[in-house]
């Protein structure tokens, strides 16, 4: 009984299954309201699930030469890492008594394993073009990562020096969110951009500038190899706001989250549409030194209690 | 399966642009139907960066003995089914350049072809329809 009910909610809520469906639904919010601000009509609502199933049915090529075995495992790492980053997230917040010393960075590593899945496919596909975009995957993991570490010890230390999942959550219902301070809003700003940069949207879409090198990571990738990393993509883009809300902007165990999550969904597709690319230096450049300041700054203010 | 096969790559056809020695002005039309004006990407076409996303290869230019073998590998390159779309007059007949030294004849000699749109250029509504054309024949 037991294993089925662990099963049912890797795979199919709010694991897998559902995950990929809202996130899916999602990828269609973004491209429609790009399309709008473009002045377009935009994609009809089955669009992305069009695209997936496409992908599914297509014939799957592996480039000659290629580590066959790796060439599967990357895009496998995101799907398998975010389908439980999702039910960690939901069993976390529906019920914080199930949290366990630690789990906040067993959520760090698996928010790892899909920029390294992209890394190990971009490397293992055998194409001049895929090794560059695995090169800048890897270095704007290494840019963006440090001030996100920053803004999570901030939320840990306005929690109490807790690293429980479910204390930090608890802690926001006793006390109110932590977005309601000054540390607390640099810490949601800190984590909102490393959210764009996590899911290279635009002005962080580095690895796989179409107009550079095309798909970047991508490029040999052709069927259901694809469409494992559009939906990996899908379900990021519907956990980590998720991931953001819970940390900062107390918990989504309550219809109020619905709101705020499309809110944060359209401020980033907004901050998608309204800059433009910048090089990788440049990205590393502003996580370090701007962004990176920004967040020790408040570390500083949520030692004082700010 | 082959229904769902079948709607999927009708409604989400991804396109790559194949230009093998055009004059420009066919692929600058390609650009406009990609454009808000006309906004493709309201029946899912978005143009792809890479020959193996690829549903449909939109080819313009004429072909001659110098390209012959990179539009060859491209289609190679590109995953099964695909449809083949030859733009503007010079894909679908080499007609002024016929007489030339290095022409070898049009594109469905070596490649199978599914819509030939001719013009030169195609009006971007002539390329629309060609594409709805393509798919309606599936």
């Amino acid at each position: 009984m037991n294993i089925v009910r662990i099963l049912f909610s890797f795979i199919v809520f709010p694991g897998f299954i559902f995950s990929a469906v809202i996130g899916l639904f999602l990828t269609w919010i973004d491209r429609k309201v790009t399309a709008r601000i473009h002045w377009r009509v935009g994609p009809p609502w089955f669009q992305p699930y069009a695209d997936f199933l496409k992908l599914l049915l297509k014939e799957t090529i592996i480039p000659e030469g290629s580590s066959k075995v790796l060439f599967f495992l990357g895009p496998l790492l995101g799907v398998v890492s975010m389908s439980i980053l999702a039910v960690m997230l939901f069993s976390m917040n529906f019920n914080p008594a199930s949290s366990y010393v630690g789990d906040l960075i067993v959520i760090i590593y698996l928010l790892a394993l899909a920029p390294i899945g992209i890394i190990i496919g971009g490397s293992a596909s055998k194409n001049p073009l895929a090794s560059v975009g695995a090169s800048r995957e890897m270095t704007q993991y290494f840019a963006y990562e440090l001030p996100f570490l920053f803004a999570l010890a901030i939320v840990i230390l306005k929690a109490g020096g807790n690293i429980k999942f479910g204390e930090i959550i608890l802690a926001q219902e006793a006390t109110g969110p932590f977005l309601y301070s000054l540390s607390g809003v640099i810490a949601a700003v800190v984590i909102l951009l490393s959210t764009q940069a996590k899911l290279s949207f635009v002005p962080f879409d580095i690895p796989e500038a179409e107009q550079e090198i095309m798909a970047g990571p991508y490029i040999e990738y052709s069927g259901v190899a694809l469409a494992m990393y559009k939906v990996t993509r899908a379900m990021m883009f519907f956990t980590l706001p998720l991931f953001l809300i819970s940390l900062v902007w107390g918990g989504f165990a309550n219809w109020w989250a619905i709101l705020k999550f499309l809110l944060i969904i359209v401020l980033i597709i907004l901050i998608k549409n309204t800059n433009p690319r910048l090089r990788i230096d440049q990205a590393l450049k502003f996580f370090w030194i701007g962004i990176g300041i920004l967040s020790i700054l408040g570390l500083v203010l949520a030692f004082y209690g700010l | 399966m082959g229904n769902a096969k079948l709607w999927g790559l009708k409604k989400s056809p991804w396109v790559f642009h194949v230009a093998a020695a055009p004059c420009n002005n066919c692929d600058i039309e390609i650009l406009d139907i990609l454009t808000p004006r006309w906004d493709v990407e309201r029946f899912g076409i978005v143009l792809v960066g890479s020959p193996r996303h690829a549903d449909a290869l939109l080819v313009t230019g004429v072909l001659n003995r110098k390209n012959l073998p990179r539009v060859l590998e491209v289609y190679r390159q590109t995953p099964k089914p695909c449809l083949v779309i030859a733009i503007g007059a010079c894909a679908c007949h080499p007609n002024i350049f016929q007489p030339s030294y290095n022409v070898i004849g049009p594109y469905d000699k070596y490649i199978p072809v599914d819509v030939y749109i001719p013009g030169c250029p195609p009006k971007p509504e002539a390329i629309i329809l060609g594409v709805v054309k393509a798919l309606q024949r599936l």
